[in-house]
């Protein structure tokens, strides 16, 4: 069962229509706000448990519990005061393949502005801070229009939508720095610093942003969340799978006849998302390779494994990958495999932070031997200490991006060591021809 | 990491930027921007400050704009911060251009996704037209980057020339928006395939074919 475009939530998803706030209220965002928030935050946040909805950025930690775990009663600073709670927006969309969140920023951004308000009150946060990536300079132009309408019109600021609740928005701007969307990079970010991850515990929601109670969620989970509450959790978890429930945008990129970005359901086959709405693989089926299914941080899978697999966190997980970020990367069979890991170990070369040794080190070193692999400028020995290599960085840094910079190579490795043997082989054969 | 290499501070540099002061209009948003933070976090508007710097000194001399060490001494003094946490924030980032940049600083995503819908051949068109990588053309017009995932990854490849996306590019397309661009011109920013709007299915709408036509409301079919 395709979804039907009445049970998609983003239904400006490709701007056809202006993003504005009359133009976004007209197609049902900021409808009554004020009585989802006066239906009190155990209510919401027991919605949103309901619901299923787990976080949309990645690690897909279940959103309603995410938010339950701020403090009802505010801590108490040094001086006895109480401390304010934040809500922080992850709009640093980075991880390659994905493109989703932009889509949602330039043309449904009043979504996330509701979304903010909805949320940050289920967690009693006094502001919200949308932490945007540098490089979507347009997008972070439309925010702080669509931000400026919201204000004038009263929905957000003092007295927010006249629920009697005060809640700011402000829109942050990165820089260029993939890290930063890991949570607490991202919280050091916004307090001026270098964007390096911090030890957990303490973890966000005890000492956060400015030491505060903080949560940290990704633009889409927040900004499904007033569309969850009109519709209820019924509807929601009536897609996907048991523990998988949902709508979710995907983002097909790669060797497709149509790359789009599209809302569909969870769990919806790998082969139907690519059938229905990319109008399938070039140059046909049999011409898949492999696809990295969820971004760059997740391990590859090859053809056979994927085409039936369900596109959710627990089908991707049986096939040795993950869903992430949903970020559908499409290989044919004209892919230089090799060159295409190659260039992820590159990039999160690029994007250590240099905090931790292991990752810091680690990664510069599997690129170098990822591009020795590439030509066949290697010994057959390598692959394997290379494979050890990547278990050495992995599970040994702070942050995941060590794992992230291992993962990918680990599924090269597991699935096409024959192709890495033979070009050392040939590269072996060359020099004694 | 990424290879950074700032500009070193000399005598040249303090003569030319060492009076760098906010413009009347750029004092005034600074002021909103210090405005966002919770009082005493002043600090966290470092990051937009530059960038408003950055934009300032590329005002002046009409390019992309980028960060001598005296422009960020000013930033340090006008956030009451040290002057090294303002150049860690700086170095760290990479959308900062801690030295000299042209007109137009042409990006070209490199990664993966862009990669498999011929990156190479954009790489390739810049190179052809004299560009090299983290160089200035000696008319000043191009500086030329090969940058990572821009996330505009289903419309890939894409280039980032200053503010602007230019998306689902071929060689063909990326040459008429350098021209136009060397013509002075604004080429229009976002897609370059004439028949597509923005990341839909290009060709064949799968989804939401009733908002092309309409801001339609779909409320009364829940």
């Amino acid at each position: 069962m395709a979804l039907l475009d009445k049970d998609r939530i983003f239904t400006n998803l490709y701007g056809y229509q202006p993003w504005n706030l009359k133009e976004a209220q007209a197609r049902g965002a900021w409808d009554n706000t004020k009585a989802l928030i006066e239906r009190g935050r155990d209510a919401i946040i027991d919605e949103m448990k309901a619901s299923g909805l787990r976080g949309r950025g990645g690690a897909g930690f279940p959103t309603g519990m995410k938010w339950s775990f701020m403090p009802k009663q505010p801590p108490l600073d040094q001086a006895g005061n109480p401390k304010p709670s934040f809500l922080v927006i992850n709009a640093d969309e980075s991880e390659p393949g994905s493109c989703k969140d932009r889509e949602i920023m330039r043309h449904d951004p009043h979504l996330l502005f509701e979304g903010a308000l909805v949320a940050g009150f289920a967690m009693g946060a006094r502001a919200a801070y949308i932490y945007i990536r540098g490089e979507y300079i347009r997008e972070a132009e439309t925010l702080f229009a669509a931000r400026e309408e919201a204000y004038a019109a009263g929905l957000l600021g003092k007295n927010a939508c006249g629920s009697g609740y005060d809640f700011d928005v402000f829109v942050h701007r990165g820089a260029g720095a993939y890290i930063c969307g890991e949570e607490t990079a991202m919280i050091e970010s916004l307090e001026g610093k270098k964007g390096q991850p911090r030890l957990k515990p303490p973890f966000p929601a005890g000492a956060g942003l400015y030491g505060c109670p903080t949560t940290v969620n990704n633009v889409e989970s927040i900004a499904v969340a007033p569309t969850i509450l009109r519709r209820g959790a019924a509807w929601f978890s009536s897609f996907g799978r048991e523990n998988n429930k949902g709508t979710k945008l995907f983002q097909i990129s790669g060797h497709v006849n149509r790359p789009c970005v599209v809302e569909e359901e969870m769990s919806i086959p790998f082969s139907e998302l690519i059938e229905r709405h990319c109008g399938g693989i070039r140059g046909g089926k049999d011409n898949l390779l492999a696809v990295i299914p969820g971004g760059s941080s997740v391990p590859l899978v090859p053809a056979a494994d994927m085409w039936d697999a369900p596109m959710d966190f627990d089908g991707l997980k049986a096939v040795g990958s993950g869903l992430g970020t949903a970020a559908v990367i499409v290989m044919d069979k004209s892919t230089d495999i090799v060159r295409a890991i190659s260039r992820i170990s590159y990039f999160y070369k690029h994007e250590s932070c240099g905090q931790c040794t292991p990752c810091r080190e680690g990664t510069g070193w599997m690129w170098r031997v990822m591009e020795r692999l590439r030509t066949g400028n290697a010994e057959v020995e390598e692959i394997d200490m290379l494979q050890q290599v990547t278990k050495q960085v992995e599970g040994h840094t702070i942050c995941a991006l060590g794992d992230a910079a291992a993962w990918p190579i680990q599924g090269l490795i597991k699935h096409f060591r024959p192709e890495l043997e033979r070009r050392i082989a040939d590269n072996v054969r060359e020099a004694a021809e | 990491m990424a290879d950074r290499y700032i500009e070193p501070d000399s005598p040249e540099l303090r003569a030319r930027w060492g009076n760098f002061a906010w413009t009347a209009e750029n004092a005034e948003k600074a002021k909103d921007i210090v405005s966002r933070y919770p009082a005493g976090r002043q600090r966290s508007a470092v990051m937009p400050l530059l960038d408003l710097a950055q934009r300032q000194v590329g005002a002046e001399l009409n390019t992309q704009g980028w960060l001598p060490i005296p422009v960020m001494e000013y930033i340090a003094a006008y956030l009451d911060m040290p002057v090294i946490r303002v150049v860690e924030v700086a170095s760290f980032y990479t959308m900062y251009n801690i030295a000299p940049i042209g007109r137009f600083h042409v990006q070209v995503c490199g990664t993966t996704p862009c990669m498999l819908r011929g990156s190479d051949d954009l790489l390739e068109t810049c190179k052809s037209r004299g560009m090299k990588k983290g160089h200035i053309s000696e008319d000043g017009l191009w500086s030329f980057t090969e940058v990572e995932c821009m996330g505009n990854c289903a419309s890939a490849p894409m280039v980032q020339i200053n503010d602007d996306n230019y998306e689902d590019l071929t060689s063909d397309r990326l040459n008429a928006v350098l021209d136009a661009l060397a013509r002075g011109e604004t080429p229009k920013a976002g897609t370059q395939d004439p028949a597509r709007h923005t990341v839909e299915p290009v060709g064949e709408p799968t989804n939401l074919v009733a908002m092309i036509t309409e801001n339609h409301d779909y409320r009364s079919e829940w």
